[in-house]
């Protein structure tokens, strides 16, 4: 695994400044939280790592040179829904085998499929099966297993839990920390779910209006904030403070 | 089995027959009637119909009925063969967005637009005269003619498609642009194309027959039916059939086409396909009518919503009793398909046929909602916050006619006097500048503003009872607490009830005074809010917050998770729904289905450990 870094990206659209000046760091094997309001430009971040949103300025470095934006990426990326980030005509096993870095013959792409299924905790009997017949938290972790599938050296996962209920969102949880734990993966968790980014991330950056306020061990960032958006932030959490209406 | 169903539906039916025939006379026609369609029979020249010559003779005094017959094939494979370089052009044209990288795709989709513009015949005709005249030029003219009509809508399917994560993630993964346009999007656009290709190429058979008929399509000695036409057109006032012969045929296999491209929209369920108008052939299960709680606002027995599906009834919601005090905040929490939605929906009277609404008694401020007009009477001591403000308004109209509309209808008072109050509620709910506001379409406000809104319009009368379900799912922490805190600000001031629906258990302690759990379609367990986290006796309830990470939560251990899936609502099972997935069930849980008893829905509560 590797180290991603952002130094001063800019991304703008249009008048419209989406990302101003951000730097940042995802370190070898640690897994930061990126946390912030809808609209702050969490997800821009992650697609501009991609490929998927045009720089305007600053770089993006993996171990201090230029991530490719094409071909195959070494950092791969995991979406908000998984309703739509499984091709409904594929099989899982094929899903999988179009991530895989290199063409294997039938067998060895086979014991892969089920390796890459055993690793998110799915039966290898479900790979083929099509994305109908499986639920949201499996798709997700079909979802988790495509991104490992291409041998990433870093993995940003973008909300990746918000569309679940929660007792899925549970095991979601739980596998993204096995997986840190087992394989040592590099990660940019983004939440808008503080408790989540809690639960999951080492490092904490809070994203504010394009820019980042906050950045530290998420134990300090969380427990002893020093940005005046970070307190608002888990102010705004239900049962921090009582709300101030109630009868 | 769908295809099935289609065929034996009388456009499948009648199209694939038809499609069939035509196909037939195509493929068997100059083998089996070749001879006789070619016959010169000198003694015989444009004889009229007889028992030998059906539709008579052509003015060599070959039979004309065998020749409609042979025309088939070239007729039908000079259609096939114009659509099929019609969508393919279109597929390359509406894929050259995503080919060709952004600039020079919006350069295509402009030419193709301007295309579009232009009618169809003159394209035909222009083509024609280009590629020159005979059964080639004629081919490729239909075919380029119908190209931009095809780019169009390719373009807007593969549009669709790409906006999808599955073709990110692709591109991340570095599968090429063309792999990914021939694994990814073209499967996924393939039906309505399809489906407009089979249409097409009835129309495009009419425009061969055109073409020849005006003698720019097929040359002799060859002939088509435009061809068999033309020729039979001198004759017309003699002998009508030489000329309205070739002419059914062209309208049988134009409807074989058309039908067919019917049949295929319902087989892929683009069109109004055969399961939609399902209804419930169940008879009603006869429920007791049974006196409203008194002293409540709301008030539900038996509660039962059932959904027709395709495998089977859907029994969303089965039986659920509670009651909501004056002033009181009830909060309603389960998973998706527990069935919380729905029993708010019907709470509000909300549910229209074929969906069937079974109650012992749903009374809602005094109104019984299951008699007929109930809804009406109810009038405005109903307040209702949907989940989607944006779907909740109408976008076309300004937000403060939206809301001075149900002062008008409920209250009957003046326009002027509504948009006042209108503006007024704006205020109340805290919308800064409400007279500018008021002035404002939906989308010009943001996700917090919109459900404040959706609050005021609530407002507009003198509520009872708010029902808001997921009213802050979709907006973020910060403007949550401040929608959650006008809420609870709403019933200070005016003491109407809250019934607050939400998956999130922590927004529902925060504001509620009581929780009910819904599972598979029932209610679980109800028990003070404050108790939710520490004193829940359910399983379900005790793993539904064990499961939800918060500020507190041990990071040394993983999350408590609930294991195996939510019951399926066709098939519920006999016991205890929760059974399958529960730690402590036994045979007696999985057989019989515990009632709600002091609070709770299961057979081991007291053996819960508290």
């Amino acid at each position: 695994m590797s180290t991603l870094s952002f130094h001063d990206v800019r991304v703008r659209y249009g008048s419209h400044t989406v990302l101003d000046d951000v730097s940042l760091e995802v370190a070898d094997g640690q897994t930061v939280g990126l946390v912030g309001e809808s609209g702050c430009g969490k997800s821009t971040l992650a697609r501009a790592a991609v490929g998927l949103a045009p720089l305007t300025g600053g770089q993006i470095l993996l171990d201090g040179r230029p991530v490719p934006n094409r071909g195959r990426r070494p950092v791969q990326m995991v979406f908000q829904d998984p309703y739509s980030s499984l091709d409904p005509r594929m099989t899982v096993g094929e899903s999988l085998a179009e991530a895989m870095p290199e063409r294997l013959g039938r067998t060895a792409r086979q014991a892969e499929i089920a390796r890459l299924l055993a690793l998110v905790h799915l039966d290898a009997a479900r790979a083929a099966d099509l994305p109908v017949r499986l639920s949201g938290g499996q798709r997700q972790r079909v979802a988790l297993a495509r991104a490992l599938a291409a041998r990433p050296q870093v993995i940003l996962a973008d909300e990746i839990t918000s569309a679940l209920d929660v007792s899925v969102q549970g095991a979601v949880l739980n596998l993204i920390r096995d997986m840190r734990r087992d394989l040592g993966l590099s990660m940019l968790f983004i939440s808008h779910n503080l408790a989540v980014v809690r639960y999951v991330a080492d490092q904490v950056a809070v994203l504010h209006n394009g820019q980042i306020v906050e950045f530290g061990p998420t134990a300090q960032v969380l427990g002893a904030p020093r940005h005046d958006y970070t307190r608002h932030l888990l102010a705004a959490l239900p049962g921090a403070v009582p709300l101030k209406e109630q009868m | 089995m769908r295809a099935a169903r289609v065929l034996l539906r009388p456009v499948g039916f009648a199209g694939f027959g038809l499609l069939t025939l035509v196909l037939l006379a195509a493929a068997f026609g100059p083998v089996l009637w070749g001879g006789r369609a070619a016959a010169v029979d000198t003694g015989n020249l444009l004889a009229g119909p007889s028992a030998e010559h059906w539709i008579g003779t052509d003015n060599l005094g070959r039979d004309l009925f065998a020749r409609v017959l042979v025309a088939a094939r070239l007729s039908i494979l000079l259609a096939v063969a114009a659509t099929a370089i019609s969508l393919l052009l279109g597929i390359l044209l509406g894929a050259a967005p995503m080919l060709l990288g952004r600039r020079l795709g919006r350069l295509v989709t402009s030419a193709v637009n301007v295309l579009v513009a232009f009618p169809g015949l003159l394209l035909v005709l222009f083509f024609a005269v280009v590629f020159g005249v005979g059964a080639r030029g004629a081919v490729l003219a239909v075919g380029v003619a119908g190209a931009p009509a095809f780019a169009r809508l390719c373009h807007t399917l593969m549009a669709a498609v790409s906006e999808r994560d599955y073709i990110a993630v692709a591109r991340i993964a570095g599968v090429s642009r063309i792999r990914v346009l021939l694994r990814h999007v073209l499967p996924n656009v393939a039906e309505p194309l399809v489906v407009n290709a089979t249409m097409a190429a009835g129309g495009v058979l009419l425009t061969f027959a055109g073409l020849s008929f005006l003698g720019l399509g097929v040359q002799a000695p060859s002939y088509d039916w435009g061809k068999l036409m033309q020729d039979g057109l001198n004759g017309i006032y003699v002998h009508p059939l030489a000329a309205l012969g070739p002419g059914i045929a062209v309208v049988l296999a134009g409807l074989a086409f058309n039908l067919t491209g019917e049949a295929f929209a319902a087989m892929f369920g683009l069109g109004d396909s055969p399961g939609r108008s399902r209804s419930l052939e169940e008879p009603r299960e006869p429920v007791a009518a049974t006196p409203a709680v008194p002293g409540t606002v709301l008030s539900v027995e038996g509660l039962r919503v059932t959904i027709p599906g395709p495998a089977g009834p859907i029994r969303a919601v089965r039986g659920v009793t509670f009651s909501v005090s004056d002033g009181e905040a009830v909060g309603v929490v389960g998973e998706s398909g527990s069935g919380k939605s729905l029993t708010a929906l019907a709470l509000a009277g909300l549910i229209e046929p074929p969906v069937r609404v079974e109650a012992g008694h749903l009374v809602v401020a005094g109104e019984d909602l299951m008699a007929a007009g109930a809804h009406r009477r109810l009038g405005t001591s109903l307040a209702i916050v949907f989940q989607d403000p944006m779907t909740s308004f109408n976008p076309a109209h300004r937000v403060g006619p939206q809301l001075a509309e149900v002062s008008r209808f409920h209250q009957r008072i003046g326009r002027r006097a509504a948009l006042a109050r209108a503006v007024d509620r704006l205020r109340a709910v805290r919308i800064r500048e409400p007279e500018r506001r008021a002035r404002q379409y939906p989308f010009e406000f943001s996700g917090g503003m919109r459900q404040r809104a959706m609050i005021g319009m609530g407002l507009m009368g003198d509520p009872r009872l708010i029902i808001a379900d997921e009213p802050t799912t979709a907006l973020d922490v910060t403007v949550q607490r401040q929608v959650l805190e006008l809420l609870a600000e709403v019933r200070r001031d005016t003491g109407a009830a809250l019934l607050l629906i939400s998956h999130d258990v922590s927004v529902v302690t925060d504001v509620c005074d009581r929780v009910l759990v819904m599972y598979a379609g029932r209610v679980v367990e109800e028990l003070p809010a404050k108790d939710l986290r520490t004193l829940a006796r359910h399983p379900y309830t005790r793993a539904l917050v064990a499961a939800v990470p918060d500020m507190d939560t041990d990071l040394s251990r993983p999350l408590a998770v609930i294991p195996g899936l939510p019951a399926d609502p066709v098939h519920v099972p006999a016991g205890c729904a929760f059974a399958p997935r529960c730690p402590l069930a036994d045979d007696h849980c999985r057989a019989v289905a515990p009632a709600l008893v002091a609070g709770v829905a299961c057979h081991k509560a007291t053996e819960v450990p508290v």
